[in-house]
């Protein structure tokens, strides 16, 4: 219901403020150009899904994902109760907390999709309380080194593009315990 | 160090197979089989994507996003955030990369070692793409009810433009 009331939202809005600001042919070409544009998304994505997922069937076989759900282990449990007995999850979990924190991030949207779908089957429909912890720590940032807003800063003649990161990691963990602390309570007062 | 990161995907191609292999593993149809499931997570992920972006590519030509600014503008000074970086906290979590491109303007404007700059960085290193990530992943899991996810996330988005405001002034 959640992403209805954002879609319409966002929707209505565009539609009053386009009439509004006098820009309503715009907002139609750009309704066109966003469903096209998505298409390209993801078959642009489509070659990244398909072999991170390979590389993910490879690590599984080989006992790879598991020694890393291993090393990964102590927190995600944590983080994880109700899936620590399920092992195919806590194998994709780890692999996509890996990619984050390499800042793959093509890598670790399948990885962690592919987690996302096992949790879904025991509750289907429902976005149970392993799925929406997921989900957080995928939209808030794991990345240590953030490589593209560092281009950007060198592009823009900074001879040190690399001094931020101590300021990244600081908002990056706060911002992830943020959303951490905030699933954990949601958990216990979310009705339904 | 710097060959580490550019080579990061290859090395790690290799690495998975080449480990695999020694153990014997028949790299080349575990690769496969896997990339089909690959394929499966594409067509879930696609009619939540063309439904996100048509809106996302709507809302930005309309100008809302520029009049949500100036509304909220006194609001970002109160607590010691500058109303030039709303643009960038108002797109970063719907479109990646046109956070990117304000961001990137912010950073020549202002210059890269500029508070403003700077802080611009620190929130574009530290958020994510928060509704596309959520679109896609319940999207993928076949999910309707998405419960508190969106409002955990868009609490830990807040903490971290408003941390990497602080952080930029605490450390610089």
């Amino acid at each position: 219901m959640t992403m209805t009331v954002i879609w319409t939202g966002m929707a209505v809005v565009a539609v009053v403020c386009g009439i509004g600001t006098g820009r309503g042919a715009e907002v139609s070409a750009a309704a066109v150009e966003g469903a096209a544009a998505a298409v390209e998304l993801g078959l642009s994505m489509a070659g990244m899904l398909c072999l991170w997922s390979g590389v993910m069937e490879v690590m599984r076989q080989s006992g790879l994902a598991e020694k890393l759900s291993k090393l990964l282990g102590p927190v995600l449990r944590l983080l994880f109760p109700l899936e620590r007995g399920d092992r195919a999850v806590m194998d994709s979990i780890s692999a996509n907390v890996s990619a984050n924190l390499l800042g793959l991030g093509n890598a670790a949207t399948p990885l962690g999709l592919e987690a996302a779908r096992r949790m879904a089957r025991k509750s289907p429909g429902i976005a149970s309380d392993s799925l929406c912890m997921l989900v957080v720590c995928n939209t808030a940032s794991l990345q240590l080194i953030p490589t593209t807003v560092a281009a950007v800063r060198a592009a823009a003649g900074c001879q040190t593009p690399f001094d931020i990161l101590p300021a990244v990691w600081l908002a990056s963990a706060l911002s992830v315990g943020t959303g951490v602390v905030a699933c954990k309570v949601l958990a216990r007062l979310w009705r339904n | 160090m710097e060959l580490f990161f550019t080579m990061l995907v290859p090395l790690i191609l290799a690495g998975v197979a080449l480990y695999a292999a020694l153990r014997r593993v028949d790299v080349y149809s575990a690769l496969c089989h896997g990339a089909g499931s690959g394929l499966e997570t594409l067509v879930r992920v696609l009619p939540a994507l063309v439904g996100l972006m048509t809106a996302v590519s709507m809302l930005r030509a309309s100008g809302a996003l520029e009049l949500l600014s100036a509304a909220l503008s006194p609001v970002l000074e109160a607590v010691g955030l500058p109303a030039e970086l709303l643009p960038l906290m108002l797109v970063r979590p719907v479109s990646g990369s046109a956070a990117l491109g304000v961001g990137s303007e912010l950073i020549q404007t202002y210059g890269p070692n500029s508070d403003l700059g700077r802080t611009a960085a620190v929130m574009l290193g530290s958020t994510e793409t928060t509704f596309y990530t959520i679109a896609v992943y319940f999207g993928a899991a076949g999910i309707s009810r998405t419960r508190y996810a969106v409002p955990a996330a868009l609490c830990a988005d807040l903490v971290g433009f408003l941390a990497a405001a602080w952080a930029v002034r605490m450390l610089f």
